[in-house]
């Protein structure tokens, strides 16, 4: 397929998935606000989960001062910020509009639709409670990835569109993995410990506190939610499980120049795969997360390379 | 004028036309709420799937609908096939001319056509000379323009050979239509239209240069910002082939190919949405960003088939406009079956002198402009604007033809919540390829303000579904 056509299926479905995990990340806050917490704690939170997004001091040379209204509309409306929700919607979308001959019917008019309705949030967001919103971009986001694994021929078109998916949940779930661990040396075993009802957050707003009921029966403990956040390759937005799919899917389009992409893709995925917890955290969790984005980083840009926007040969 | 419009509907004494009874008697039965309920339903359904065209500066959420009207504009039998037969006529009439502008130019030997009305004109390409393009097809795609005048007679009122747009409209329309009222297609036989794109992509392929076995098809697009966008992209899906910017493609050793994940792929056949001159930066303007450099060399190598061909626009052209019904004699030997608007010529000097003298009464039209932009409408023309336009014409009257005002017909179109006449025209689409395919009907356009003669859907034009009955 056209380059061109493969770069910008992997950018529509690389900002769809972002603008779901910041709803998700913005939920995870939103509901961790209704408790009971000092105004410094609350700061505190917004501090990390800025800082592991990136963009703390783009904020804060922006706004100033942590307040938790601007910073949820700096991450949600803020259409001068490229990575807030309405932004990454809007780059989806024109993503979309420059190969809606190649996507499905029934997917750009669902991508479309999104979008305005957007708009419409965005004219009336005063309106509606934060959470709703954040609940109707994940319900839009379901409804995107239904259409998408519901519709679309299983071919090259397809692969792209899965590999910006996984690159970006990878990407995405190290981010929250990481906003919860600012701080802390690394996850402990003890349930009662500080913050531990930040890590249940965590859970729910990956979808994940009934799998981890479901898997461990037990009390929900920092070093057992890291454990399936990265290692359970059968927990759809997991470290493992994004790794796997990126290497997967990028076997199917392999071509001349990506041997060493799709090797380094390999091995990423078999440190998850054959690999354990103690051996991957021996650096501490956030140097293990810090060095895993830099790994899905160069992925990225390797990938660019290889199929994207292939250097220009005369 | 408006008195003596021709309705397309009802007859002057007021009655129903026979091929337009049926739906009447379908519309008086009709609630006016559940109308408007439809009326609303397609203008959401048209935004949903993004059936617009942008609107270059704004903001990308305000691409604008082009309005729809629900009451189609309905043909009978007869009157279609004697359109269609002109039609046929015409378009292969226009093909042989370019054909032969580009080789013998047999017909400026002739004396049929003045030989510097082509040679010096902007739209005659020097490069196209020689080159023999398969089937002898330049225009594969035509929109020929054709209005009704007060008996009802029709006329040709401009030819569309270069990228003519619009054909999208007419497949979305219809498409709409059936969506909204399906119960109307159960009481009449409507003519089909949606094999258009099969049709298109087999006169592409069939039109690849010697050689390509299975020749791959694109179709090239100026890019989404573009504001025939979504026509490029509809039709590039329908067909099943790729849309490409020129980016994307290249040329090597005059042959082109396009940039994929698997390397680089050739390319047989080139369906071009981008003018002449921005086709090749080496060719043509060197500025141009949207084209591939090397283009025209593969081109006249014969390597690549570019359709329309380059230089199509000689034969639109209205200064040559006048001279069809000649071409139509000189390479077929037969008269004219639709005749054209009687068109005065201002670089003739009795025509300009007549145009001048009854500016009022007339329309003028630049002969290089397109889309209902630079042009005088007589009668609705203020006494500033007529004087205006008669320095113009004077300083530079090889640029204009004039044409008497026509009362283009009307055609019943809701007007707010009522129905009130409006003016409309009728674009139908000729293919050609190894043969010439017209699929019933066409993209028929109004005019949405009152009284108003102008259809563009870039001066406030909206569009109508197109129905040719087959009984």
């Amino acid at each position: 397929m056209l380059a061109r056509t493969a770069d910008h299926l992997y950018w529509m479905s690389r900002f769809i998935e972002r603008a779901e995990c910041l709803a998700r990340m913005l939920d995870a806050h939103y509901r961790h606000s209704l408790l009971p917490h000092t105004a410094d704690v609350l700061a505190r939170d917004w501090r990390a989960t800025l800082a592991s997004l990136g963009v703390l001091d783009l904020y804060l040379a922006r706004h100033g001062t942590l307040q938790p209204d601007t910073a949820f509309d700096f991450l949600a409306f803020d259409r001068e910020h490229a990575g807030s929700i309405v932004s990454c919607w809007r780059s989806a979308r024109e993503n979309a509009r420059a190969v809606r001959g190649t996507i499905t019917s029934e997917m750009w008019e669902t991508l479309n639709s999104t979008w305005l309705e957007i708009r419409q949030y965005e004219s009336d967001h005063a309106d509606h409670d934060s959470g709703d919103f954040l609940e109707w971009v994940r319900y839009r986001a379901h409804l995107s990835r239904g259409v998408t694994l519901g519709t679309m021929l299983r071919d090259e078109a397809f692969r792209f569109t899965r590999i910006g998916t996984f690159i970006e949940g990878a990407d995405a779930t190290a981010r929250m993995l990481l906003a919860r661990a600012h701080g802390s040396p690394g996850p402990s075993d003890d349930a009662a410990g500080p913050d531990a009802y930040g890590w249940t957050l965590l859970l729910r707003s990956l979808s994940a506190f009934e799998v981890y009921r479901k898997v461990y029966r037990d009390a929900v403990t920092p070093r057992r939610v890291t454990e399936l956040l990265v290692l359970r390759d059968d927990l759809p937005r997991s470290l493992g499980r994004c790794t796997s799919e990126i290497y997967q899917n990028l076997r199917e389009v392999a071509n001349d120049q990506s041997a060493e992409t799709e090797r380094r893709a390999g091995s990423l995925y078999s440190e998850f795969h054959f690999g354990r917890l103690e051996q991957l955290l021996a650096p501490g969790l956030q140097s293990f997360l810090y060095g895993f984005l830099a790994q899905v980083h160069d992925l990225g840009d390797r990938i660019a390379q290889d199929f994207l926007v292939p250097p220009v040969l005369i | 004028m408006q008195s003596t419009a021709y309705d397309e509907m009802q007859s002057a004494d007021g009655s129903h036309r026979i091929h337009y009874r049926r739906y009447c008697a379908w519309l008086e039965s009709q609630a006016p709420d559940r109308l408007a309920r439809r009326r609303a339903e397609a203008d959401s359904l048209f935004h949903r799937v993004g059936i617009t065209f942008a609107v270059y500066g704004e903001d990308e959420g305000s691409e604008r609908l082009i309005p729809f009207d629900i009451v189609p504009r309905i043909l009978a039998a007869a009157e279609w096939q004697s359109l269609d037969a002109g039609l046929r006529q015409r378009v292969r009439a226009l093909n042989a001319f370019l054909n032969d502008v580009y080789h013998d130019q047999e017909i400026l030997r002739a004396g049929r056509i003045p030989s510097e009305l082509i040679l010096c004109n902007a739209q005659y390409r020097p490069e196209m000379q020689g080159i023999d393009v398969p089937g002898r097809i330049y225009a594969h795609m035509a929109g020929i323009d054709v209005v009704r005048g007060a008996t009802g007679e029709f006329y040709v009122l401009e030819d569309n050979l270069r990228v003519p747009s619009g054909v999208s409209y007419m497949l979305e329309n219809r498409k709409m239509m059936m969506r909204l009222f399906p119960e109307l297609f159960s009481r009449h036989s409507v003519a089909p239209v949606e094999h258009y794109p099969d049709v298109l992509l087999e006169n592409l392929r069939s039109v690849a240069p010697v050689g390509a076995a299975d020749p791959t098809v694109v179709l090239l697009t100026p890019g989404a910002h573009n504001s025939a966008y979504f026509e490029h992209a509809f039709l590039a899906q329908q067909m099943g082939v790729e849309l490409v910017e020129g980016q994307d493609l290249f040329v090597r050793d005059e042959a082109v190919f396009m940039r994929t994940t698997r390397g680089p792929r050739r390319v047989d056949v080139i369906y071009r949405r981008i003018d002449d001159d921005f086709l090749d930066p080496l060719a043509f303007r060197p500025d141009s960003t949207l084209g591939v450099p090397g283009l025209l060399s593969a081109y006249r190598a014969g390597r690549v088939t570019i359709a329309n061909a380059i230089g199509t626009g000689i034969a639109d052209d209205k200064s040559i406009y006048p001279y069809v019904p000649d071409m139509i004699e000189f390479y077929l030997g037969e008269r004219p079956l639709i005749a054209n608007v009687e068109t005065y010529v201002l670089r003739q000097k009795e025509h300009l002198e007549y145009a001048l003298a009854h500016l009022e009464e007339l329309v003028v039209k630049e002969v290089h402009g397109a889309g209902g932009y630079g042009m005088l409408i007589g009668p609705a023309a203020s006494r500033e604007q007529l004087a205006e336009f008669r320095a113009r014409i004077r300083a530079n009257p090889e640029r204009y033809i004039a044409q008497p005002t026509l009362a283009l017909s009307t055609c019943p179109t809701f007007a707010g919540a009522t129905l009130a006449p409006r003016h409309i025209d009728l674009r139908p689409y000729v293919l050609s390829g190894r043969d010439l395919t017209i699929v019933p009907g066409g993209l028929t356009r109004v005019a949405l303000a009152a009284g108003s003669l102008v259809v563009n859907s870039s001066q406030g034009g909206g569009t109508k579904d197109t129905w040719v009955l087959e009984s």
